[in-house]
């Protein structure tokens, strides 16, 4: 679009639109730094409640059980996404409409019918609930994520480079190692961070293929914030919001680094 | 004998694309078959099934569960929720358009951290967003010991624990659910084409209304759709900010499934809502063709 100057009603409508999105979010964190356990009134700057969080062993329970949930379920669900990225990007194959459709199951179904489904479905078939059926769960979502993304950043790479480099004597691994995968990598990366931000953010269907023993991060903000308003739940969040900056930081820079390269 | 096995398949992999493919999307395939298909017919089998004296379930074939939905009860929760993910819809669409409007016409460099900052609250934990409106709108939230020490009102306003504020929150968990396809969509369209509506006399709005609006409709549908879908299903929402009175079908079939332990009728709620949501998604991107727009 142009590159014109927008109309001043449309200026100050999006300083307003932002200042909604953001506001919650600064009361959020300015009220982390205050010394009133019932969070009504400023009262004084404490770091109290960072404190106390680092010394809630429920806290740090949840958040070692989500990160190892994320680094397992991103970790499985790159490699078979991306291989399904592959697949469907440069091959064609009996059912490739059927794997294409079947990909998008995840992205058009409400996530409390998917909660359900995996819930009755362990349960039949015996699975104890925890870890495992978390993770098992994570990654069926994730897999869509990852192809979608992967083929994405797929579309424009030219076989013709691999054809290329078998011709000059290289073999499918050589090729596959030197030439395809760093082409890919940048997709794969961003897909990897879409998979891991998403498992640890999911709280709908964790929710339903938790068990004891296994609650992860959202799962206990969740009761936190049922419990009451207090500034340890604002310290986590204001962590949380840090985090998601940063990551989503690395990957705009990332993405700004590879544009630069082609 | 094994190694010569393995290397006339490696041989017939590397000769024949196809089963190279097959052999790409096969674990995909598997994986999705065990931990999304069979899950989601177990659903569709479980809904003809009805419930047991101690929450178990009794293998024997009827329509009940689809019946019993069609009590005022249920059909008043039904109505309830197509009400507000209709209205969360609406909503968002309108907040987000001249948003997205905005950031799309911003010179390139800006545009991209415009996007990233409204990328960040959508990537923030949803529960931690629904907390922050809950400090907001509580009795003695900013809110009301604003407008108190304003002296506009005399008595704290009982927002919180209201359908109100599922609304309000709704809207402010999906908003970028919208903005975002709608960029995409609005990004895309050529200055070109505006400029030759200006050259043969249109005004801006004129233009706007025959020519950008039109050539947005495709992200307005795939917003609308990210934004309905989820908003059908959501359960959380009402339970933090809804109190008892707020319920969704969301709210049902978690209740179904967790307290009441009736899971035949779950999984008839389920099936309503899936195949509801389906329609709808179908009809949509019959008329868009879903694109691009969709997967952010």
């Amino acid at each position: 679009m142009s590159e014109k100057k927008a109309a001043p009603w449309l200026r100050i409508y999006a300083v307003l639109a932002y200042v909604y999105i953001y506001l919650p979010i600064l009361i959020l964190i300015v009220f982390s730094f205050n010394s009133q356990k019932l969070n009504i009134r400023w009262e004084g700057f404490t770091l109290r409640w960072y404190g106390a969080l680092l010394r809630d062993q429920e806290v740090l329970l949840a958040a070692r059980n989500s990160i190892l949930i994320a680094v397992v379920s991103t970790l499985v669900a790159t490699v078979i996404g991306t291989m399904a990225a592959l697949a469907l990007q440069r091959y064609r194959f009996p059912g490739y409409t059927l794997a294409e459709s079947t990909l998008y199951i995840p992205v058009i179904i409400p996530e409390v019918v998917m909660g359900i489904s995996l819930l009755a479905f362990f349960a039949q078939a015996g699975f104890q609930l925890g870890l495992g059926t978390i993770s098992l769960a994570h990654i069926a979502f994730n897999i869509p994520f990852v192809t979608l993304v992967v083929r994405a950043r797929l579309h424009g790479f030219d076989k013709a480079i691999e054809e290329a480099a078998m011709d000059l004597g290289a073999n499918e691994i050589t090729t596959f190692r030197r030439v395809t995968l760093p082409t890919i990598l940048p997709g794969v990366m961003s897909g990897a961070l879409l998979a891991f931000t998403l498992s640890l953010d999911d709280y709908v269907i964790t929710y339903f293929t938790a068990g004891p023993g296994s609650t992860t991060l959202p799962l206990r903000v969740f009761s936190m914030v049922r419990f009451a308003v207090t500034p340890e739940v604002n310290a986590l969040s204001t962590l949380w919001v840090l985090t998601i900056f940063i990551i989503l930081g690395i990957g705009q820079l990332a993405q700004r680094r590879q544009s630069k390269a082609f | 004998m094994a190694s010569n096995r393995l290397k006339s398949f490696t041989k017939s992999l590397r000769e024949n694309p196809q089963s190279q493919g097959l052999a790409l999307i096969s674990p995909t395939m598997l994986y999705l078959l065990v931990f999304m298909i069979m899950p989601l017919l177990l659903v569709v089998i479980l809904s003809f099934l009805s419930r047991g004296p101690y929450g178990n379930v009794i293998y024997k074939f009827n329509l009940q569960n689809y019946l019993r939905l069609g009590d005022s009860l249920y059909l008043r929760i039904l109505g309830f929720s197509v009400t507000t993910a209709t209205l969360t819809t609406l909503a968002s669409l309108l907040i987000g358009y001249p948003l997205a409007y905005y950031i799309a016409r911003a010179p390139a460099k800006q545009r991209s951290f415009l996007l990233f900052l409204i990328l960040v609250p959508f990537w923030t934990n949803f529960i931690i967003r629904i907390y922050a409106w809950i400090m907001i709108l509580r009795t003695e939230g900013l809110l009301n010991t604003t407008l108190l020490n304003l002296g506009l009102i005399k008595v704290p306003l009982d927002i919180l624990y209201t359908p109100t504020a599922v609304f309000i929150g709704m809207v402010y968990e999906f908003l970028p659910f919208m903005v975002l396809p709608l960029f995409t969509s609005l990004e895309k369209i050529e200055f070109i084409q505006l400029e030759a509506a200006a050259d043969l006399g249109a005004q801006p709005w004129r233009a706007f209304l025959r020519v950008t609006l039109p050539l947005s409709v495709p992200g307005m549908i795939a917003g609308s759709i990210l934004v309905f879908i989820p908003a059908m299903g959501m359960f959380v929402v009402p339970d933090l900010m809804g109190g008892a009175k707020t319920v969704l079908v969301g709210n049902l079939i978690r209740n179904q499934f967790l307290t009441a332990r009736d899971w035949p009728f779950g999984a008839a709620a389920s099936m309503v809502l899936l195949i509801g949501t389906l329609i709808v998604t179908l009809l949509y991107a019959r008329r868009a063709g879903l694109g691009e727009e969709v997967l952010v």
